[in-house]
């Protein structure tokens, strides 16, 4: 079986500091679970001031900043990509099925050290 | 002659300092360090030029003069940290990119991606707007935090927000694609739009008009307008001109509101109000019809009226029909209800107003209980009146507004005694 598991929590609640250290202690389990084969990929997100959604609706893109807030619907599924910039991420996104009758939330990636590089 | 030489200094700053910013925004591809290096460049013009003399082409001085000072405070950071290689990398493959930037169509190009990227849908639209008065306009954080009322510090949080975002989310520096381009326009002139509407007539505070902002967002519309011809943004130019030529007669020397049916329209001013009208003579020609556009049409009407009776109700009850059903919004479907009555008499209006309101849009605008109540008023509902009058009161912060709500009451209380 394959899982995803999301990490929630308060980001104003630790300092830039602490998180540098989370981070590293990010990489490490992620190491952790690369080593007993359980490992398949991970990544830190940038702040939620960093979000960005796009919705489909009658063949129409609309683009908001933010994140997704409705709470009558449910995270149904993800895609990781690779974009050049956020206009082609956001193309990408419109064409997820999805997008047409839910929202489609995009999140850049904290690129981070010391994650394990063999991803199977 | 070093005197001579600041004055003309300061005269390159003003004419050139956003274009060259929008070079040096694509060549480092980061906000703060272009302003860093714009600033950079014209102190080291206002060292060196009185002495060595003025460049033949000062523009390019101070891009590469900028862009060099930049790079270089960048690889002393970069030998600094020691763990930035691939910036480093990145800096020695573009040293050497001489004197491409500088002919007209990159300069031109350069200012649409800066408008284009703080105009980005994906930012907030406070967030829009602050970025393009900074970067765009050239306006101090100061600055646009006393023109929208608000205190230095959140003014400037909101350009820090805006920026983290545009480097963390990967907002770029570019043109939008073709088919994105008539939806990022449209976000464009939203921006534009919300910069005169605050400088025209402030959502709080004392003064009714700001002219600053106003100003702005005018040479704003001229520079989208000459980087990127379009009929709507026309429209948008002639929409406000138009109403830019009312504005010595919007308000009293007291500060207070006066109607367009009772202003001086002498004081009009004609220029504006000819190439308004020219405008949007060559927009219409388009057969596009946009918001801005049918706006700008109707307040081309209302200027072409020597004498309110003289306006041609037909022609704007006609043009509210369009735009009805271009872009249909309550408020659109209001202004439409007041010409109806200018058309049809009072209670046409009222009639519309009112089941407007029933089916619940504009309960909470005070536009729409003051046009009700001068509506009824006109029609011997006074008791009628001077509860919609009340109802306005209740919903507005804008002093000069409350004082003409306030007037109006009072009058009719006078006159049912």
């Amino acid at each position: 079986m394959k899982y995803m598991l999301l990490v929630y929590g308060d980001e104003n609640a630790i300092t830039q500091p602490e998180r540098e250290e989370c981070y590293g202690e990010f990489a490490a389990y992620a190491r952790n679970l690369s080593a007993e084969g359980q490992y398949l990929d991970a990544a830190p997100l940038h702040s939620v001031t960093t979000a960005t959604s796009v919705r489909v609706r009658d063949g129409k893109h609309s683009v908001t900043d933010g994140p997704f807030a409705e709470t009558r619907e449910q995270l149904g599924g993800y895609y990781l990509i690779e974009a050049k910039d956020l206009d082609e991420a956001i193309l990408i996104a419109a064409g997820i099925p999805g997008a047409r009758f839910g929202t489609i939330e995009i999140r850049p990636i904290v690129e981070i050290d010391g994650l394990p590089s063999d991803r199977n | 002659m070093s005197h001579l030489v600041s004055r003309r200094i300061e005269n390159i700053y003003r004419v050139e300092s956003r274009r060259i910013l929008a070079t040096l925004v694509r060549l480092l591809g980061d906000f703060d360090l272009a302003e860093d290096a714009l600033h950079d460049a014209f102190a080291a013009a206002l060292a060196q030029w009185p002495r060595d003399g003025v460049p033949t082409n000062p523009r390019a001085w101070l891009i590469t003069t900028g862009r060099f000072r930049a790079l270089d405070a960048l690889r002393r950071r970069v030998r600094l940290e020691a763990a930035l290689p691939a910036l480093a990398g990145q800096i020695d493959n573009d040293t050497d990119l001489s004197e491409q930037w500088d002919d007209e169509g990159t300069i031109e190009d350069d200012q649409l991606r800066l408008i284009f990227t703080c105009c980005h849908p994906a930012l907030s639209a406070d967030a829009r707007v602050a970025l393009t008065l900074r970067e765009v306009c050239g306006l101090t954080t100061e600055e646009i935090a006393r023109a929208f009322l608000l205190p230095d510090t959140t003014l400037a949080q909101r350009i820090v927000r805006a920026k983290a975002k545009i480097r963390a989310a990967g907002i770029p520096y570019r043109l939008p694609e073709i088919h994105d381009l008539p939806d990022r326009l449209d976000t464009v002139r939203q921006v534009i739009y919300l910069v005169f509407t605050e400088g025209y007539s402030a959502s709080a505070g004392i003064a009714l008009t700001r002219p600053d902002l106003s100003g702005e967002a005018i040479r704003l519309a001229r520079l989208l307008k000459s980087l990127l011809p379009d009929p709507e943004t026309d429209g948008l130019l002639a929409l406000m001109l138009l109403h830019e030529s009312r504005r010595l007669t919007r308000t009293s020397p007291t500060g207070d509101l006066v109607l367009l049916k009772d202003q001086d329209r002498a004081l009009w001013d004609p220029d504006l109000i000819s190439e308004g009208q020219e405008l949007v003579e060559a927009a219409l020609k388009s057969r596009r019809f946009g918001p801005y556009i049918l706006q700008a049409a109707i307040a081309a009407v209302h200027s072409e009226a020597d004498t309110p009776p003289d306006t041609d109700w037909e022609q704007i009850v006609a043009l509210y029909d369009v735009l009805t059903q271009v872009s249909p919004s309550p408020i659109v479907a209001l202004n439409r209800a007041v010409a109806v009555a200018m058309r049809d008499g009072p209670l046409a209006g009222l009639m519309l107003i009112d089941s407007l309101m029933t089916s619940g849009e504009l309960l909470d605008y005070y536009l729409a209980h003051s046009a009700r109540a001068e509506l009824c008023r006109q029609l011997g509902r006074t008791t009628d009146a001077v509860t919609a009058y009340e109802r306005a009161l209740a919903l507005t912060e804008q002093k000069p507004e409350q004082r003409f709500l306030t007037r109006r009451i009072d009058e009719l209380r006078a006159e049912n005694k």
